[in-house]
């Protein structure tokens, strides 16, 4: 490793956000080594910026980046209920950009947390569900559930740097004896397999594990009345008596849980609040999207909510009908602002072909499915590589992201959206 | 023991042992290389059992002297054994022992271009005369990425 030609950056490849990564370039300032970053962070780094980037375009055809912004500044001044969705993968100063933009146009907007963690999120941002940061998960958790979350393969370092192995202020004596790790899943993940427990449930067995361990913590169930659900009733028993007597326990939501829990989340508000009567319990949303956390953050700072917000004349609305899928399918949306985010592959198809069928635009780094469905592209710089900003991790916390190749040839989301709110 | 069956039995003492048993368990402990049964290298007629020795051995070889294999196509690059290797530990109290990158030269496992790698292989407690038979790179291993021969 060459000194001279190393930088440190912030890997914005997950919401970890790990802030140890060293980069090496070569004379012609490509990046040819990474060290520290886990696979998906090596990838994002030496391949990213090659690969796949997007171009401008209207109508599939190539043209200019001011003609491509001019064509977005008029479909969308000329739209009654355009819909903005997507930042998650943006700095928080775009995100602040898009807000007002949003705001100006009186436009309906929201991103990926609809989709997904959003559930959580929206009791952890405003303050009624108990959290802590992944500086005091390292420092101080003795008790860590991982629950319908699988880090090990979505946010490889979470375990190493944060939440099992490191060394911390109480947790000094090592991951032996310091830690107890707890895997709660419907398939033995890879994460289940490096867990001193595995509690395999079945698909959507979480709302009747709650509920049981609701009954158990106050003692009014015990040994074999649990077993319906696939669990043990001794090894329930265990994991009673592991989360009522935790010095500092955290519960890391996972995408698995959070979809099971879909119409029956206040039970695990009842959890959360039930388990706190005995420990100290704190829930961290396993975010994905790197920059998601800030996203809801900025639209809860402006609006109220976190996601699914409709702006008008200076009023906020918020309510499901404004979340991407319903604004979309209830064919109101007649145009679309798309910034960072790849809907097509993620929402449902119906949706997709509502948003094929109105003017849509899309801000993207790179070429995908939803570029390849939408009237104009624009092309962004990438950020955390070719663009700066700030982020904040999964857990709130902020961290200046790095741009190590700045490319002054490609603007940032943040350049962009300033000129199309200068011209709305 | 089929490292046993394929030496020449003759205890000729050649190699320093006293027996061929003992020089089959010593390969095993790596204090000896199997090229030291000279009669098994040179005489012709033992030309199957060396050839079928040497396979055999041969991924104890390529790991090096303390028989640590790392699969790079099934590593994630997460970093668990850096972080929870008792040597990395002791030899980085600033880096890896508290879950970030090694801040120095000294330890055994790091992550470079996404997966994991070994250097100074000789601190491995799996090495030496007081070995012990460590598994705090392999148990914390989400993807069996790591193996000892
Ligand atoms: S864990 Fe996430 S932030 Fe850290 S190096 Fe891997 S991808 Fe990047
Ligand atoms: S040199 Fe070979 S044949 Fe002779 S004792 Fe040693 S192992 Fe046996
Ligand atoms: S066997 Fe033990 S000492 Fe050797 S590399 Fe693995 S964890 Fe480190
Ligand atoms: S624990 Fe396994 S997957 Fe993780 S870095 Fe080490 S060898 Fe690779």
């Amino acid at each position: 490793m060459d000194a001279n030609n190393v930088a440190r950056v912030t890997c914005p490849a997950c919401a970890c956000l790990c802030r140890d990564v060293d980069l090496e370039f070569d004379d012609r300032g490509d990046i040819v080594h990474t060290y520290n970053a886990c696979r998906k962070g090596a990838a994002f780094f030496m391949g990213s910026y090659r690969e796949n980037r997007a171009l401008p375009k209207i109508e599939g055809k190539p043209v200019s980046i001011d003609d491509a912004v001019k064509s977005t500044v008029e479909i969308l001044s000329n739209a009654k209920n355009p819909v903005i969705f997507g930042l998650d993968t943006s700095s928080l100063e775009t995100q602040v950009l898009g807000v007002g933009l949003a705001r100006k146009l009186n436009a309906a907007i929201d991103d990926t947390s609809s989709l997904c963690q959003g559930l959580v999120l929206e009791r952890i941002i405003p303050g009624s569900m108990k959290t802590c940061t992944l500086d005091d998960v390292r420092d101080y958790s003795d008790v860590m559930v991982y629950w319908g979350s699988d880090p090990a393969n979505s946010h490889p370092r979470h375990m190493s740097k944060f939440s099992y192995f490191p060394r911390g202020k109480k947790r000094q004596k090592g991951w032996e004896t310091d830690r107890m790790p707890i895997c709660i899943d419907v398939r033995k993940s890879n994460t289940a397999g490096v867990c001193k427990k595995f509690y395999k449930i079945e698909p959507k067995g979480d709302e009747g594990l709650i509920n049981d361990l609701l009954l158990s913590l106050d003692g009014k169930i015990g040994g074999k009345e649990i077993g319906g659900k696939g669990i043990d009733g001794k090894e329930f028993a265990k994991l009673t008596n592991i989360l009522k007597k935790a010095e500092h326990c955290t519960i890391f939501s996972g995408l698995g849980l959070v979809y099971s829990l879909k119409n029956s989340i206040k039970l695990f508000d009842a959890l959360i609040e039930k388990l706190n009567e005995y420990a100290p319990t704190h829930v961290i949303p396993m975010v994905g999207h790197y920059n998601m956390r800030g996203m809801t953050q900025t639209l809860y700072d402006a609006s109220g909510y976190i996601n699914k917000v409709r702006f008008s004349d200076g009023e906020v609305d918020h309510g499901s009908q404004y979340s991407i899928t319903s604004t979309l399918q209830g064919k109101e949306a007649d145009a679309a602002l798309i910034i960072g985010a790849d809907p097509v592959s993620s929402i449902p198809l119906k949706t997709s072909i509502s948003l094929a069928g109105i003017p849509t635009i899309t801000i993207d780094a790179h070429e995908t499915p939803t570029t390849m469905i939408s009237r104009v592209v624009i092309p962004a710089a990438i950020t955390g590589i070719e663009a700066g900003g700030e982020a904040l991790r999964m857990d709130g916390v902020k961290h200046e992201l790095s741009a190590p190749r700045e490319n002054k040839e490609v603007l940032s989301d943040a350049e962009l959206l300033k000129r199309i709110l200068e011209g709305v | 023991m089929e490292i046993y069956q394929l030496l020449p039995k003759t205890n000729c003492k050649e190699c320093g042992e006293s027996t061929c048993m003992a020089f089959a368990v010593k390969i095993i402990s790596r204090e000896h290389g199997i090229k030291e049964c000279t009669p098994l290298m040179e005489d012709s007629k033992y030309a199957a059992e060396k050839n079928k020795l040497l396979e055999m051995l041969k991924p104890m070889e390529d790991a090096g002297e303390t028989g640590l294999i790392i699969h790079d196509d099934k590593c994630f690059g997460c970093g668990n054994c850096v972080v929870a290797c008792p040597v990395n530990v002791a030899n980085d109290p600033e880096g890896a022992a508290i879950g970030d990158g090694p801040s120095n030269d000294k330890v055994i496992l790091k992550v470079v271009d996404g997966v994991v790698v070994a250097q100074n292989v000789g601190e491995c407690r799996r090495f030496g005369k007081n070995r012990i038979l460590c598994n705090a790179c392999i148990d914390p291993c989400p993807s069996g990425a790591i193996e000892f021969v």
